[in-house]
This record gives structure tokens, C-alpha cells and sequence, in this order.
């Protein structure tokens, strides 16, 4: 049983058919590609999974046997999918080590009541929770970082706490989107290995992507999208040696 | 801070200003309400152009519950248990006709479930909206409330409702507006005050306030993060709803009374304009302006100007201080 | 309810739900150019008429008039130009907040520079007692004018957007301000003049309702609720919605006061309000695929 299951998804805002009928698979354990053109419709297929775009117009979506098509993102988060942004959405006014705090969110209730009354076994959660995120930092290799505003620090950073955030979740998928973007060629190296290293410790990555050499490297399966439909799937040398993904690219006879 | 509430009642002994107490404790009850609007704004960016309808809310619903004549169902059984409990009133009043009332703490129990129902009742279709949409839809609802209570006979229409009793404690200690009973009034206000400073205080520290900070800072991150942010809206809505409808009971009570301006659209923007004097998101900057503002606005400081003073303020505030003018200590 | 009370309370309706659309048009020339909500829109309504009621007294009233909108368009471009200008990248509560400010400041001027008291224009042509009979029901040839006139400024706008090229320019701006700029469009004086002829027709309504509703210092507020009411449902944007929506809200305003006492009136009007906003916040001939997409 495939960890994620889009069958038939689509998504029209008014007039614009976003995505048509799209269906894939994405099995435990792999890191699957989502690569297209602009106007594709590969961020808005992303958001539709990770629980942002609702209603679909149409198609289901079913992650770990639970259909999530009719969830809200909070729901999703707390169903074991975490993701990223491509503009990043760190928490200004925040530090980094509270950012990741956010994401250790869902571990327990988190009550106004109980949080109004500051009772030991409320802060006892608040501890573990800040032992916790502490941990993913240093995982993360960024520990220095915790007491720094979320805003004060270089982009290639921010994403390092972003990653760090959506970790905390304890995430079985982590939709990332565009990772890359902005990015050194140093810097995209480095984050194909932690992408990596990410598989291989057991969490199933869905990466929308502009990047070829990122995406060819570290994917073990491609989607391709153009113009809001599926055009090519399969490993990546099959997508890049496909007809129709070479003529949409490259505009060839 | 319990220090400088000592410090200021022992001064205004020692001055022969006492009667400046009977100010400062109409402040605290407004800086109550200053002081939930100022998490609802500051921590989780909800704005409210109509705050001061659930500070009516309490303040009308104690104020017809302990002065209904409830005499004619001395008999029915609820009043019978509430009335082992000690908590009704008989007595005859100026008429000399014999009444029966409710104790004001029934009431203070009623108008807080009243706030309740009507925050959680209009949160949950408006608090899906945002900036001028949200904006309108509370300043709506202040204006109903101004409306309803003007036009209600029951409500007291115009003129509002007095003759509200005092507000019982223990060993014959009672909220009201006497000059026998201000010194515990004073303490009393200042130390519900303090109370609910200390729990707003807890919340904005725990995670349900780290939370709340994250929908403020960007909505869509914090429930891609398992943040259920519909639920913690609503939910802070009714909390500020609830704080204000507790100031409105009191405030009552204190002063006797209670009238359709307490839930004018001018009361609503006033909360506003001091919240963001005292800065958006820094509850003891908005204790702090609150209780200037209203001390000065009380005693009359401000003239025929009074309104236009806080619409400068908003203003003024605005456009060089955004963030309020009361700095944050670094916590 | 007999043919002639019928008549009275439509009649009564379409006057009041004209000025309303009026004022509707006028939020959403703003906001079409801006993005914002002028809370201030009410009171150009109110600082039209008092205006007029001063000038009248020395000046022959078309001239009263004349002068009292060229006040208050000069007022309103003023406003903008010295509060809102300034602002760089506000949020939205900032924009609401400092709107509201500058309305209780000229609410509280006006209280200051004239008084508490109701004052009005004198009417057009008759007075207070003059009436036309339609159908049975009696109409003060002022009702006339108000039609008339908003009629004239709907129709004006209309012809002002689609053919003059500072009203395309306007149009351009609020499609795509960016665009516009690169096309040499001044979009920071395309926003003062939004102000200037929203601030113009709300003073223009407020003159020519002045002698039915009588023109208060704090008149202004309740205009701007109602204004943004109809707006909201027909559409924020949208000025022919505004037209319509007005009118649905005069009428219902109206005979509102036939079944229930005339202090929940406005009750009923904001609770219309409310129901728009909680279940169709774009309007009634709104798209809500688009609205999502907007900001605010």
C-alpha cells in the first residue's frame, strides 16, 4: 500500500483549470520529484496535498489509508504530513528555537485554559517541548542559532530552521517545496545529502522542484506536469528521456 | 506591581486626594478590558471595533438580574435552593413593598455565561474573516448591542438602569460607591487586576501563547504546523469577552448603574486606541495607557475634546508608532 | 397595507437606498484604487452638507453647493495626501485604525467648528410642505432630486471610467498598479484623486439628502456603515452591485419600520451586514473564486 495516493485530482479556480485529473503514487520510503514549467500547476497540486487549497474540484487523496481530501492543514499536520514553503514562513517576532517549538506543537493539547493556569504538569509538557525542539536544532546542526530572531538570519539559515520546524512534527512525508530555491550550488549539495540522509532514517519526501540537478540526483521517481496534467512518470532517466517532457521543455519538433 | 498600587493608595492618603481613588478604580475596571483586547489584537491579530458590547453584556446582564423583583416565584424551587444558599435578598424598597432579588453573585455568574454565548455565537461565523471584513463585523455587533440596549424598555432605553445594589462580600465588605467601602473597593479592583494580569501573563509563556503568537505571525505556517487556528481564535475571543464582561459587572455594581453608552461605538474605539498606545502586543504597556488614559479622561482632563483626543491618538499612534509606545522588556 | 402606504414606504426606501449606493460607490472607488476602506467616506457625506448649510447663507444655494463638494474633495485629497500617503506598506489594522482616527477627528472638528444641533439645507424647489402626488402616495419633489441626482452620478462615473483617459487610468491602477506605473501612470495622484471624487459625490448625496434626513455633526458614522453594508453585498468593487444593493437595503430599511419598532431599525440593517459578511462575504454579485484571492 503506497504511502500517498492521488487519484484523479483536480483543482479550477473560476475559469482556470489549476490541475486535471492528476494521479500518482508515492511509495514509503522514496523521495518522488514534482517537476513542470511555471503555470503547471505543480505548487497548486502541492497545496491541495498538504491541506491549503480546499475544496478540490474533484479526485481524492488518501495518505496512510485516511483520506485527507476533505482535512484542513492542521488535521494533515497532525496526521503525519509536514511541509515547507518556498517563500519561507518562519514566525517573525520569534526566535528560531521558539519557531521550532511551533512544530512540536501537535505533541500535546496545548489548552488557553491549562496555559492561562501554570500548573506543574503544564510546564513540565513546556519543558519537554523545549527539549525537543533543542534536539532538532542540534540535529539540524544549527544549536547556536536558538536564541537568535527568526528574522536576523541569512536565507540559507532560514531554511535550516524551516527544515528544522517541519521535522519536529515527526513527520512519515515531508512535502518540500522548492528547496533549492535561492540557493549556492555549494548549499544545494548539501541539501541533497540531508534530503537524503532523511530518507534513509525512514521519512517518505514529495519535492516540488525547478532544479534539475537536484531533482535527478536525489528523486527516485518524477512526476511531470504541464498545463495542469500529468505528462510523464517514472524514474527519473524514463521522465527525461520522454517525448512530451522534452517537447514542453525544450519546445523541440 | 503590587507595590505601586500600595504606593499610589498610601499618596493619595497622605495628599488628602482620596477622591482620586474613586477614579483609579473606575480605571482598573476599563483597563480590564484594555487589557483582553490588547491579547486578542496584539497576540493573535484579531481586531474588535466592538469590544465594548461584552463589557455591556455583563454590565446589563448583572444589572437586570440583581434588580428584578422576583417575589411573585418565592416560591418556585429553584429560588427555594437559592435561597438556602443565601444567595437572594429579600427586603422592601422605597415603596415599601416587599422584594426579592437575586444576589449580585448569581448575576456575576449569568453575565459571564452571557458573554460567553454571545462571544462563542457571532466568533464562529466572524472570526473566519479578515482585516476591514472582520473589522466591520465587529464594529456591527457594538452597534447592535448600543442599539438594542437604547431601544429596550426592560434594558432601561435611554436612561439605562440604576438603583443597582452593591456588590456583597465577606464581614460586611460590599463593591459599591460609598466613601465607607472605598479602600477595599480600590484593593478589590486592583487585585482582580493583578489576578488577571498574572494569568494573561502564564498564557502568553505557555504553549497555547506561543501558539497564538505563531497565528499572528504568519496563519498559514502555523496550521501547516498542527495549529488549529480557528479553534485558539475562537477561543481568545471569548476569553477578552469574558474579561470584559467580568469589568462590566463590577464597574455596575460599583457605580450603581449602567447606560447605553458604556457600549457606544466611541467606548470600542477608545479600548482600541489604547491598546495601540500601549503597544499591540505588551499587555503591561496597555495596563500602563489604560490606566493614564482613562484616570485623565475621568477626571475630565480632556475636556469637550475628550473623543477627539483618542481618534488623535489612533492616529498619531499610527503613523510613528506602530508598534506602541511602551516598550517591551526582552522577555 | 393599502396602494398609497405601499407606495410611501418604496418611495422612502429608493430615496434612502440611493444615498446609500451612492456612498457605496464612493468606498469602492477607493478601495479599487487602494485597497482600503475608507472609514472616512461618511463623513465627507456630513462635511458636504453642513458645508453647504454655511455657504447658503450667503450664497445662493447651486453656488452653496458647488462650493461645499469643492471643500470636500479638497478636504479628502488633503487626507490622503498628509495621512495616507505617508504610510509605507501598512498592515491592515493600520489602515483600518487610521481611518477611523481621521473620522472622529472631523466628527469631533465638526462638532467644534459648528454645533450639536440639527441643521438642514433649504429644499431644492418647494419646501417642507410641497408634495407631488404619485399613485396615491405623496412625494416631496426632494425624493425627485435625490433620484435624480444619484442617477447623474452613477451614470457620470460610468461614462467617466469607460472614456476619459484619467478615468481609464484610475481603472488601471486598481487592475494592476504595478502595470500602470510602467505605463507612466502616476499611481500615487490616481490615488488622491480616487479620494477627491469619492469625497466630491459623498458630499454631493450629503446635500441633496440634507433636507429630507436633516444633516448632524455625527450623521457621518451610521451613512458609512449602511454605505459599506450595501457594498459588501453587492460586491466590494463592484458599483453597479452597490446600485442594486442599495436599493434592496433602502427598501428593506424602510419597511422594516412597518412590522417592528423604529429603534431596532438599524438592528435589522446590521444584522443584514452580518449574515452577508458570515456567508457570502463576496457579495451578491460577487465571484467568490476571485474574492478569495484578495487581500483583505
Amino acid at each position: 500500500m503506497a504511502l500517498l495516493e492521488v487519484k484523479n485530482l483536480s483543482k479550477s479556480f473560476g475559469g482556470l483549470h489549476a490541475v486535471r485529473e492528476v494521479s500518482f503514487c508515492v511509495e514509503r520510503g522514496t523521495i518522488h520529484g514534482i517537476i513542470g514549467p511555471n503555470g503547471a500547476g505543480k505548487t497548486t497540486l502541492f497545496n491541495c496535498i498538504a491541506g491549503s487549497i480546499r475544496p478540490l474540484s474533484g479526485g481524492t487523496i488518501v495518505f496512510d489509508n485516511q483520506p485527507i481530501h476533505s482535512c484542513a492543514s492542521h488535521e494533515i499536520a497532525r496526521y503525519g504530513i509536514a511541509r515547507t514553503f518556498q517563500t519561507i514562513k518562519l514566525f517573525p517576532r520569534m526566535t528560531v528555537l521558539e519557531n521550532v517549538m511551533i512544530g512540536c506543537h501537535t505533541r500535546s493539547r496545548g489548552s488557553i485554559l491549562s496555559g492561562m493556569f501554570s500548573l506543574p504538569s503544564t510546564r513540565a509538557v513546556e519543558r519537554s517541548i523545549r527539549n525537543a525542539a533543542m534536539e532538532e536544532l542540534a540535529i539540524a546542526g544549527i544549536a547556536d542559532l536558538a536564541a537568535s530572531d527568526a528574522q536576523q538570519l541569512s536565507f540559507g539559515q532560514q531554511r535550516s530552521v524551516e527544515l528544522a520546524r517541519a521535522l519536529s512534527l515527526k513527520p512519515q512525508l515531508l512535502l518540500l517545496d522548492e528547496p533549492a530555491s535561492g540557493l549556492t550550488m555549494h548549499e544545494i549539495d548539501r541539501m541533497g545529502e540531508l534530503i537524503g540522509r532523511l530518507r534513509n532514517s525512514g521519512i517518505t519526501v514529495l519535492i516540488v522542484e525547478h532544479d534539475m540537478s537536484l531533482i535527478m540526483t536525489i528523486c527516485d521517481r518524477l512526476l511531470a506536469l504541464s498545463s495542469g496534467r500529468t505528462i510523464a512518470e517514472g524514474t527519473p532517466h524514463e521522465v527525461q528521456t520522454h517525448p512530451e517532457v522534452i517537447r514542453v521543455y525544450l519546445g523541440g519538433r | 506591581m503590587a507595590a505601586s498600587i500600595i504606593a499610589i493608595q498610601v499618596a493619595t492618603t497622605m495628599t488628602g486626594s482620596e477622591f482620586l481613588l474613586t477614579q483609579l478604580i473606575m480605571a482598573a475596571w476599563y483597563s480590564l478590558v484594555v487589557v483582553g483586547l490588547c491579547l486578542l489584537m496584539g497576540y493573535a491579530g484579531q481586531i474588535s471595533l466592538g469590544h465594548a458590547a461584552f463589557f455591556a453584556i455583563g454590565g446589563y446582564t448583572t444589572a437586570v438580574l440583581s434588580t428584578v423583583n422576583l417575589l411573585p416565584l418565592k416560591n418556585a424551587l429553584p429560588l427555594k435552593m437559592l435561597a438556602s444558599l443565601g444567595l437572594t435578598k429579600g427586603g422592601t424598597d422605597p415603596w415599601g413593598c416587599e422584594v426579592l432579588h437575586l444576589s449580585p453573585w448569581i448575576s456575576l455568574l449569568a453575565a459571564v455565561t452571557a458573554s460567553a454565548i454571545v462571544a462563542y455565537g457571532i466568533g464562529i461565523p466572524i472570526l473566519r474573516l479578515k482585516g476591514h471584513y472582520l473589522a466591520m463585523a465587529t464594529l456591527g455587533v457594538g452597534i447592535i448591542t448600543y442599539r438594542i440596549a437604547l431601544g429596550t424598555p426592560l434594558l432601561g432605553a435611554a436612561d439605562g438602569l440604576s438603583d443597582v445594589p452593591p456588590f456583597p462580600f465577606f464581614a460586611g465588605l460590599a463593591l459599591d460607591g460609598t466613601r465607607a467601602h472605598r479602600l477595599f473597593s480600590y484593593y478589590f479592583s486592583w487585585s482582580i487586576v493583578l489576578i488577571v494580569m498574572l494569568l494573561l501573563v502564564n498564557l502568553i509563556g505557555s504553549q497555547a501563547g506561543r501558539a497564538l503568537r505563531a497565528i499572528h505571525g504568519n496563519e498559514a505556517a502555523a496550521q501547516a504546523m498542527g495549529v488549529d487556528t480557528a479553534r485558539y481564535k475562537l477561543h481568545l475571543f471569548a476569553l477578552s469577552a469574558i474579561i470584559a464582561a467580568i469589568a462590566g459587572v463590577f464597574m455596575t455594581h460599583y457605580s450603581g448603574g449602567i447606560g447605553p453608552a458604556e457600549t457606544s461605538v466611541m467606548k470600542s474605539v477608545r479600548y482600541v486606541a489604547i491598546v495601540a498606545v500601549g503597544g499591540m502586543a505588551n499587555v503591561w504597556g496597555a495596563l500602563i495607557a489604560g490606566t493614564i488614559l482613562n484616570f485623565l479622561s475621568l477626571r475630565g482632563f480632556f475636556g469637550t475634546y475628550d473623543d477627539a483626543v483618542f481618534g488623535a491618538v489612533l492616529i498619531v499612534m499610527m503613523l510613528f508608532a506602530p508598534n506602541g509606545m511602551v516598550m517591551r522588556k526582552k522577555s | 397595507m393599502s396602494i398609497p402606504l405601499f407606495l410611501q414606504y418604496l418611495f422612502s426606501g429608493i430615496t434612502s437606498g440611493s444615498i446609500y449606493a451612492i456612498i457605496a460607490i464612493g468606498f469602492n472607488i477607493i478601495y479599487n484604487t487602494t485597497g482600503i476602506i475608507n472609514f472616512v467616506q461618511g463623513e465627507f457625506a456630513m462635511l458636504g452638507g453642513m458645508t453647504a448649510i454655511s455657504f447658503s447663507r450667503f450664497m445662493p444655494l447651486p453656488a452653496a453647493i458647488a462650493c461645499a463638494v469643492a471643500v470636500t474633495a479638497i478636504t479628502g485629497g488633503l487626507l490622503e495626501f498628509i495621512f495616507i500617503r505617508p504610510l509605507r506598506n501598512p498592515t491592515v489594522i493600520q489602515m483600518i485604525i487610521v481611518t477611523i482616527g481621521l473620522s472622529i477627528l472631523i466628527r469631533e472638528f465638526a462638532l467644534h467648528i459648528w454645533d450639536e444641533k440639527v441643521h438642514s439645507l433649504p429644499y431644492f424647489t418647494g419646501n417642507e410642505i410641497s408634495s407631488i402626488r404619485v399613485f396615491g402616495a405623496y412625494l416631496s419633489p426632494q425624493v425627485l432630486w435625490v433620484l435624480g441626482i444619484c442617477a447623474f452620478l452613477v451614470i457620470g462615473l460610468g461614462l467617466f471610467f469607460a472614456h476619459t483617459a484619467a478615468g481609464r487610468a484610475m481603472r488601471a491602477c486598481s487592475a494592476d498598479s504595478i502595470g500602470a506605473t510602467l505605463c507612466g501612470i502616476n499611481t500615487r495622484n490616481m490615488v488622491t484623486m480616487s479620494f477627491m471624487i469619492s469625497a466630491s459625490i459623498g458630499a454631493l448625496a450629503g446635500c441633496v439628502v440634507s433636507p429630507i434626513t436633516q444633516t448632524t455633526y455625527d450623521c457621518g458614522m451610521p451613512l458609512a456603515v449602511k454605505g459599506f453594508t450595501v457594498a459588501i453585498i453587492g460586491g466590494l468593487g463592484n458599483s453597479t452591485g452597490a446600485v442594486a444593493a442599495g436599493l434592496l437595503l433602502g427598501i428593506v430599511e424602510a419597511f422594516c419600520v412597518a412590522v417592528m419598532p423604529m429603534a431596532y431599525r438599524d438592528v435589522v440593517v446590521i444584522a443584514i451586514l452580518l449574515m452577508a459578511l458570515s456567508f457570502k462575504p463576496s457579495g451578491l454579485f460577487g465571484n467568490s473564486a476571485s474574492h478569495a484571492l484578495k487581500e483583505f
